[in-house]
């Protein structure tokens, strides 16, 4: 287990893994996304009260929860180059945080631009969309703070503790709709029950979210490896692979 | 794993506890205010403070719906079947407004038990469905609440029928 | 197919300004992290390219046949 951790941590194992997976991770991304959007927007069918506005779910919801399970992964980076000191895992941390701040704020705008015509308001502080939006300023945190620091080393290791420490939001997001009295409902998807919703519906979304994940995952990948190709200029191996790779 | 690892490892996860710890008891303390609503039990119970800004939120009471033709006066009732609490509203209604649905009344209590709504918001469940779905159920007497148990078989036998497809609107 | 005519599809039932807006903004995210990933990558291999290139003149310039020649230095 150890092993195994200092080895893909690193930098040119991780480069040569990354680059196989890469394309396979885009193309089932772009498959996934291009069948979901096609079946969400078109051919599933509209909601019996909201009519086509329902159709929003099929950006909101994998906008949520990836949203959430980046910043859980973040953190856990956060925590193995906190504890093992693996440069990579710093690395992926820092390339995660700015698409993680960016599916939060899809999954705020899509939701108050839901919120208009079905509950009649974009916005109300209830629990749910708070700790959503506070999710939101700790991205953009970790970002600043990574940011703050003259050596690289204390940024990522101020990041790395902040992320750490957020996480505690994700569990109150996703209770915060039966802690407490809210306007949003409760969980659309869950991994316990059958979904409340006939499998016309709910098959887009599923693909919709196996698209938003891959697709997060090959963004990480590849940015992951610009990530070293900057910080591991001065070693050989990398220096090596510009003539292969430009 | 060494020492210093082992040592850094733990170092890190209490400051999480520790964090989670203090947020937890923040939560705890402010668990009555973090409600975005009051439900009737608890207005009845006088948990509401009068003639502020509240919100209370509960089902529409089937058939207490009473629209005033000439004015966009309505008054109806919330319910959340233990306790009832009678809102008076005037303006537009969402979308999503209807007896049996969830709302929440922004608005203030009035000394007669009485609430004057300045915003009502639709609230609604998780439940999604195909129209033809929906009154399918509707015809067959099942009520919104039932609809999550019947609507896999509602779908198969819609799906039966000679040429429908659950797709096409 | 839940729509019979293109206008109707655009039309959303009425709701059409929430429902683009919403995808429309969550795809204009899905481009812009995949065109700055791509840009970044682009930028940071012909930075390294050019430090490996001018590495390799320096290595050069101590050959005293090469000395007359001046030193291109064009990445601070």
């Amino acid at each position: 287990m150890w092993a195994f951790i200092h080895k893909f941590g690193s930098p040119k194992w991780f480069y040569a893994i990354s680059a196989r997976l890469e394309p396979w991770c885009w193309a089932l991304a772009a498959l996934a996304l291009g069948v979901g959007t096609l079946w969400g927007l078109a051919v599933a069918p509209a909601d019996y009260q909201q009519g086509e506005s329902f159709r929003i779910i099929y950006v909101h919801v994998p906008a949520a929860l990836l949203a959430q399970s980046i910043f859980v992964a973040m953190a856990l980076s956060g925590l193995v180059f906190m504890v093992w000191k693996i440069k990579v895992a710093d690395m992926a941390a820092t390339v995660m945080a700015p698409f993680g701040a960016m599916m939060t704020f899809a999954a705020l705008f899509s939701g108050a631009v839901w919120g208009i015509p079905t509950w009649g308001t974009w916005w109300e502080w209830d629990a749910r969309l708070t700790s959503m939006l506070i999710l939101l300023f700790l991205y953009l945190g970790v970002i600043a703070l990574r940011g703050a620091f003259a050596r690289r080393d204390s940024g990522a290791r101020a990041a790395s503790l902040l992320a750490l420490v957020g996480v505690i939001n994700i569990p109150i997001i996703k209770y915060s709709v039966e802690w407490w009295y809210t306007l949003h409902q409760s969980a659309t998807f869950t991994l316990t029950s059958r979904p409340a919703m006939p499998a016309s519906m709910w098959l887009p979304l599923l693909i919709m979210l196996v698209g938003f994940y891959s697709f997060f995952t090959a963004l990480t990948l590849a940015r992951t490896r610009s990530e070293i190709v900057k910080r591991e200029g001065d070693k050989r191996w990398v220096r090596a692979l510009v003539d292969k790779e430009l | 794993m060494t020492p210093k690892r082992k040592q850094r490892l733990f170092a890190l996860l209490g400051i999480v506890v520790l964090a989670a710890i203090a947020v937890g008891l923040t939560l705890f303390a402010l668990r009555a205010n973090i409600n975005l609503f009051f439900s009737p039990v608890q207005i009845a119970q006088g948990q509401a403070p009068l003639e502020r800004q509240i919100r209370a939120g509960g089902l529409v009471k089937a058939g207490s719906v009473a629209r005033d033709p000439q004015s966009l006066d309505v008054a109806f009732t919330v319910t959340d079947y233990v306790e009832e609490v009678e809102v008076a509203y005037s303006g537009i209604l969402p979308d999503l407004f209807r007896e049996g649905q969830g709302v929440v009344v922004v608005g203030e209590l009035q000394s007669d038990g009485r609430i004057r709504a300045d915003k009502v918001l639709a609230r609604h469940d998780e439940n999604y469905m195909p129209p033809e779905v929906a009154q399918a159920l509707e015809e067959a007497g099942y009520s919104p609440a039932d609809y999550q148990q019947k609507a896999e078989q509602v779908v198969k036998e819609l799906e039966a029928r000679a040429g429908f497809q659950p797709d096409e609107n | 197919m839940a729509f019979t005519s293109l206008q109707e599809f655009f039309a959303m039932g009425g709701h059409g300004v929430y429902v683009w807006a919403a995808w429309g903004v969550t795809a204009a995210l899905f481009a812009a992290s995949l065109l700055q990933a791509r840009l970044e990558r682009r930028a940071l291999l012909k930075t390294l390219s050019r430090r490996v290139r001018r590495d390799a003149r320096r290595r050069q310039t101590t050959d005293p046949a090469h000395s007359s020649r001046p030193m291109v230095d064009d990445d601070a």
